[in-house]
């Protein structure tokens, strides 16, 4: 610009941008592939104008300028195309002569993304690092009066249970009787939480599901996986595979025309139904799948139009009260499969999940509770829902737990927790501490695309872009040019590697505090925080 | 770590067999308390027709309202041993004002109650009284049961032994558990010593549970008054034993299922593995972790012993018909039965259960792969 020039509100430098991207000319190829690679057209190619004086020896020759290009890269700083930090620029150049840097104070175009009234709308977490679960320590090691145990060669069983657990003088009545006995399975504590086919792309989807296949094939790991409000694909309806998968039906009932067809094709039952109520992400907002996703396929599999947005209403339109959707929706769910699948539902963090809960309680069919706090990842939301909406896991999966254990009820409504559980990359510490302070088991969603997948989204906004389908990793995208970024085969290898790790660091949290026969379900008095305000309010121990 | 010895014997034994059992285990406790059951009663207490026997530890004002309450719910003594104890107790024994074995006529209002129903005032009134008792600290009440005897103080096993004159005829019993304990809290409290009662089940135990507080909260949260205390993370073992046995209606053979259940391969083989497997998912909050070595007596006065799964702590049993004891060393069953056949000394691993029944004719080992003879 020049310095008489316009300025318009939104013109920014590349100052006020959270991204500036340093680029050394001196090593640049001009190979172009950085341009070529952003998914927001960050950058392009610059032809810059150079002048370059020349100071001839001697006296003769009076100095000159001469005037010269020369070419490179040029960061736009249009907010439409600020640069996302994804550094994929970094990653695909031959001479490593650029990348992303954070800027080094708060940036300006927060402040004006939201051309045309459109407020932002993004992928990914709350943009808020590190956690509660981060600071619990497990404190109560074996020392002399209990051996520790050994977690490389003691037998472990590292399972839970997913569904309605009877009283144990009812089941057994029951058991005599020849009764209704509500399912329950018998699965691996870390599932993967509700991904849709759509907000993935198809090779993550088939990555996460051919890994979880290979767990319980091969390892004897019974790992669960829910499909995320989206159907599933009818081959996968169809296989001996879909035991392992937990379909979940939320309120746009996206895929599940399809999923009704194939009830009488099915050669086994799901493993349960998930009823989405909330997420934590966007808790009292609906799912929402930006039109740039919805691609040939997933408006085939969804039953919708091809290239139209697709947000959920954030609530069961055809229930107006928790009593109605707990009993009739569970039940309707239950019958649809012969009473032999267990339903539960999944709700987000908030204050009011012990009123669920309770209701829960009552109903003798719900076969657990899933709660999704604030730090909760997803693939589409506005920024406002995900940054400031919701409610912390830890102290809600507490209160739960306690409110269970008041009413006599611990081991019978399952919790699953899920939300930024291995949010700063610590998976076995933070399900652990979720364990102990209550949950049944823990679901994980952002966590197994980092790992499974190289997603570069962090807390620190980076990327955070699954929501418009150009994942510069193939993760979230519908564009096959991306998608075959990612191959299916290397997601499972990974997905399996994840839990494979896992459980070595479960078990080597578990041993020391000596327990291994079963889950450490609400062993409160083994873990400790040096935070006294969250250590009253977990009621664990204060330790410094 | 504590030492325990529990004694089944045809013929009536003092007290003091226990007592100088524990004191040839003296290396592994530190004589800061004994406890003791004694059941299936001689002498007077045999003579008392299933009057129940009120054992605890009063002071006098105590005895006082002990008197008030007990002649206000109608129950009358009908036979009582008075300890007198000499004037300067044994270093590290607190001196007391009465050790009280009392037996009450019950009341008359109690007349065609049904037996579930007398059982459960029973034990309402031993917790009220040791409500009333930690309002005041002027009672500490062990048992209020018929044909059972139950003596708790702190103190080395022998001394204590010797002070409260446990060698009088009147307490002779045919079956004896004794705990020679070892401290691991700071504060000893008489409610934390073993052995540990609860509607004619006892039981007492070697080692730490590190399950202790998930197993607290589901009893607690049976709705059941007498799951309380847990002064001790010990306890929860006789009141998983009372939950097993009155609850749910299974027999001994069942206890091991639900503190160390079967593995799922095990139990896919196992004769009974559908009704193992829904006993193992209802009880899961039960599962214990050890290391943990339960020695206990039935209502029926069957003795048993289990193990933990994984640590287990040294458990022995053996003897001869008519006489067969379990110690937790080998040297407090020489010490209780030093003419037994040795070679016939077991010690349970962590499948077995052994017991041995109120005829005293032999060890029974039942293995958690055996099939169950549920039924009973």
């Amino acid at each position: 610009m020049w310095s008489d020039g316009r300025i318009a509100p939104s013109t920014l430098s590349i100052k006020d941008l959270p991204w500036q991207i340093h680029w050394d000319r001196q090593q640049c190829t001009m190979c172009g592939r950085c341009t070529a690679v952003c998914p927001v057209n960050a950058i392009e190619m610059g032809v810059h104008r150079q002048r370059l004086i020349e100071t001839p020896v001697g006296l003769t020759e009076a100095p000159s300028n001469v005037y010269g290009v020369y070419y490179g890269i040029r960061q736009r700083t249009d907010p439409a195309y600020a640069c996302v930090g994804c550094a994929m620029c970094t990653l695909v150049c031959p001479n490593d002569c650029i990348i992303p840097c954070r800027s080094d104070e708060t940036d300006k175009l927060k402040y004006h993304i939201n051309r045309g009234g459109q407020p932002r709308r993004r992928g990914g977490r709350r943009n808020v690092p590190g956690g509660v679960l981060d600071q619990i320590k497990f404190i109560r090691i074996s020392m002399l009066t209990d051996p520790a145990l050994d977690a490389g060669r003691h037998e472990f069983e590292l399972r839970t249970l997913l569904g309605r657990v009877l009283p144990p003088e009812e089941n057994l009545e029951l058991l005599r009787d020849e009764g209704w006995i509500p399912p329950v399975r018998e699965i691996y504590p870390l599932m993967i939480g509700g991904m849709s086919f759509g907000a993935l792309s198809p090779n993550m989807w088939e990555g996460l599901q051919m890994g979880v296949a290979y767990l319980n094939e091969e390892l004897n790991m019974p790992v669960r996986m829910c499909t995320g409000e989206g159907g599933c694909p009818p081959r996968l309806l169809r296989s001996r595979f879909l035991k392992y998968v937990i379909l979940q039906i939320a309120s746009g009932y996206f895929g599940w025309d399809e999923v009704i067809r194939d009830i009488p094709e099915m050669k086994e039952d799901p493993c349960a139904i998930e009823i989405k109520y909330g997420q934590g992400a966007k808790p009292g907002d609906g799912g929402l799948l930006m039109w740039y996703k919805v691609s040939q396929l997933i408006a085939a599999i969804r039953g919708v139009p091809q290239g139209v947005s697709l947000p959920s209403p954030p609530t069961h339109q055809t229930k107006y009260s928790i009593e109605e959707s707990v009993a009739k929706m569970i039940q309707s769910m239950y019958m649809a499969w012969g009473f032999r699948v267990p339903v539960y539902p999944k709700i987000s963090g908030t204050t009011t999940a012990l009123s669920v809960l309770n209701n829960l309680t009552r109903n003798p069919y719900a076969a657990a509770l899933a709660i999704d706090g604030e730090d909760g990842g997803t693939g589409a939301a506005y920024n406002v829902s995900m940054n400031h909406m919701g409610h912390p896991i830890a102290s809600n999966i507490r209160d739960c737990y306690l409110n269970l254990v008041k009413l006599g009820k611990q081991n019978e409504i399952p919790l699953f927790a899920g939300g930024g559980v291995g949010k700063s990359g610590n998976l076995a510490a933070n399900a652990a501490a979720l364990i102990m302070l209550g949950a049944s088991g823990v679901q994980i969603g952002k966590y197994i695309m980092q790992a499974a997948a190289g997603c570069l989204g962090s807390e620190s906004d980076r990327c955070n872009i699954c929501n418009i389908g150009i994942c510069p990793k193939g993760i979230t995208s519908q564009d096959p040019r991306l998608d075959r970024r990612l191959d299916p085969e290397q997601v499972a290898e990974r997905v399996v590697d994840v839990f494979l790790s896992f459980d070595t660091e479960l078990k080597k949290i578990m041993a020391p505090l000596g327990r291994s026969t079963s889950l450490p379900i609400g062993m409160s008095d083994a873990i400790g925080i040096n935070d006294k305000a969250a250590a009253e309010r977990l009621e664990i121990k204060y330790v410094v | 770590m504590c030492r325990l010895i529990a004694i089944t014997s045809e013929a009536p034994m003092s007290p003091m067999t226990a007592i100088h059992a524990l004191d040839v285990m003296k290396e592994g406790h530190d004589g800061s308390g004994v406890g003791l059951f004694l059941s299936d009663l001689s002498g007077p207490f045999q003579e008392l027709n299933g009057a129940p026997i009120l054992s605890g530890i009063f002071t006098n004002p105590g005895i006082k309202r002990l008197d008030g309450f007990m002649m206000e719910v109608g129950f009358l003594t009908k036979y009582k041993i008075s300890i007198k104890v000499p004037k300067t107790a044994p270093p590290g024994v607190p001196r007391r004002d009465m050790y009280l074995i009392r037996a009450y006529e019950y009341p008359e209002t109690w007349e065609g109650l049904s037996e579930s129903e007398i059982q459960h005032r029973l034990m309402n009134i031993r917790l009220q009284l040791r409500q009333m008792g930690e309002e005041h600290q002027d009672m500490i009440v062990f048992s209020f049961w018929p044909d059972v005897i139950m003596i708790k103080e702190i103190g080395d096993p022998m001394a204590v032994a010797e002070y409260l004159q446990l060698d009088r005829p009147e307490l002779q019993a045919r079956v004896i558990m004794g705990q020679g304990r070892q401290n691991t809290n700071y504060a000893i409290n008489l409610y934390a010593c073993h052995p540990f009662f609860i509607q004619g089940v006892a039981t007492m135990t070697n080692g730490e549970n590190t399950a202790f507080v998930p197993i607290r909260e589901f009893l607690m949260s049976r709705g059941f008054p007498g799951y309380m205390g847990y002064q001790s993370d010990s306890e929860v073992f006789t009141h998983i034993l009372h939950f097993i046995l009155t609850h749910l209606g299974l027999g001994i053979d069942a206890y091991k299922h639900v503190i160390t259940p079967l593995q799922d391969e095990d139990l896919d083989r196992h004769p009974n593995g559908r009704f193992l497997k829904h006993l193992k998912h209802t009880c899961r909050r039960l599962i214990i972790d050890g290391p943990n070595c339960v020695i206990g007596a039935l209502p029926d006065k069957t003795l048993f012993v289990v193990q933990d799964r994984k640590k287990l702590r040294p458990g022995i049993v053996g003897g001869k018909p008519g006489l067969y004891a379990i110690s937790s060393e080998m040297c407090g069953l020489d010490a209780a039965i030093p003419d037994r056949d040795k070679s016939k000394d077991f010690q349970p691993m962590y499948l077995d259960t052994a017991y041995i029944r109120p005829d005293r004719q032999e060890v029974t080992i039942c293995g958690q792969m055996e099939e169950l003879p549920l039924l009973h």
